[in-house]
């Protein structure tokens, strides 16, 4: 969890920093006004929480099931504005995988008698694309989903520290 | 990778399971293997839920703190140097 110091301009971590602090840059040019009302405080918090995920999925890239599942997730959204029944489509296919998937897979733990298979439906609402996930890359993605959380949090803190002296 | 050798069949083994739950038993500090040793599935899991969410709740929090700072930040000179910086605390 802890990044050893290391320089490296191509470690996830500075891939995100880079992206992120240039998304904060664009979202602070987006609204100039030094009026910061409660709406659009929240506002701001909003396209910055999008912004911390977006610049993680993308420093990810699709090298990670989550990964793919977020950016995908992103990208319907933004598609979803432009065309209001691109959501339904998507949604139905999705429903389609998830039953799929999870019946293969929750029969097996059940048959072999492993007493985790809630923990496991739980963990799934918490990976993005869990619900698709077979255990075994479950519990493989989830490992690497926090490694990048903590990374996210690591530089989030870091740059409002640096800018709320 | 442990998922490579699973994709070719449904059941994965007891080991290559087990061997998953200990990773992510290992990036939890309040089950640390030498004082609590062996530590059911279920509560690895469980624990890992909590943490997780904990985290979600945290770049929440912080993306709040963000959005009342971002007027008083700085960021035209941003480039490698403040990347570095950032870093480098």
């Amino acid at each position: 969890m802890n990044n050893p110091h290391h320089l490296n301009p191509t470690s996830l971590k500075s891939r995100f920093t880079t992206r992120f602090l240039r998304a904060l840059t664009k979202i602070r040019a987006q609204k100039p006004i030094s009026s910061s009302s409660p709406t659009e405080i929240f506002r701001r918090y909003r396209r910055i929480k999008a912004a911390a995920d977006k610049s993680m999925a993308y420093s990810v890239r699709s090298r990670r099931i989550w990964s793919r599942a977020m950016l995908w997730k992103l990208r319907s959204r933004s598609y979803r504005r432009q065309d209001p029944c691109s959501g339904r489509r998507s949604g139905k296919t999705n429903q389609a995988i998830m039953k799929k998937s999870s019946n293969e897979n929750t029969t097996t733990r059940r048959e072999d008698g492993v007493g985790f298979v809630e923990e496991a439906d739980e963990l799934r609402q918490l990976v993005p694309g869990g619900e698709t996930m077979n255990l075994c890359n479950l519990l493989d993605e989830t490992a690497h989903y926090i490694k990048c959380l903590t990374t996210q949090v690591q530089v989030m803190k870091k740059i409002a520290d640096f800018y709320s002296f | 990778m442990s998922s490579q050798r699973s994709t070719s069949s449904n059941k994965i083994t007891d080991d290559e399971l087990n061997a998953l739950i200990l990773r992510l038993q290992t990036l939890l500090p309040q089950l640390d293997q030498s004082r609590h040793g062996r530590v059911s599935a279920a509560k690895v899991l469980n624990e890992i839920c909590s943490y997780i969410r904990r985290l979600q709740n945290e770049v929440d929090g912080l993306s709040g703190r963000l959005s009342q700072c971002l007027d008083s930040m700085d960021l035209t000179g941003f480039d490698a140097e403040i990347v570095r910086d950032l870093l480098q605390q």
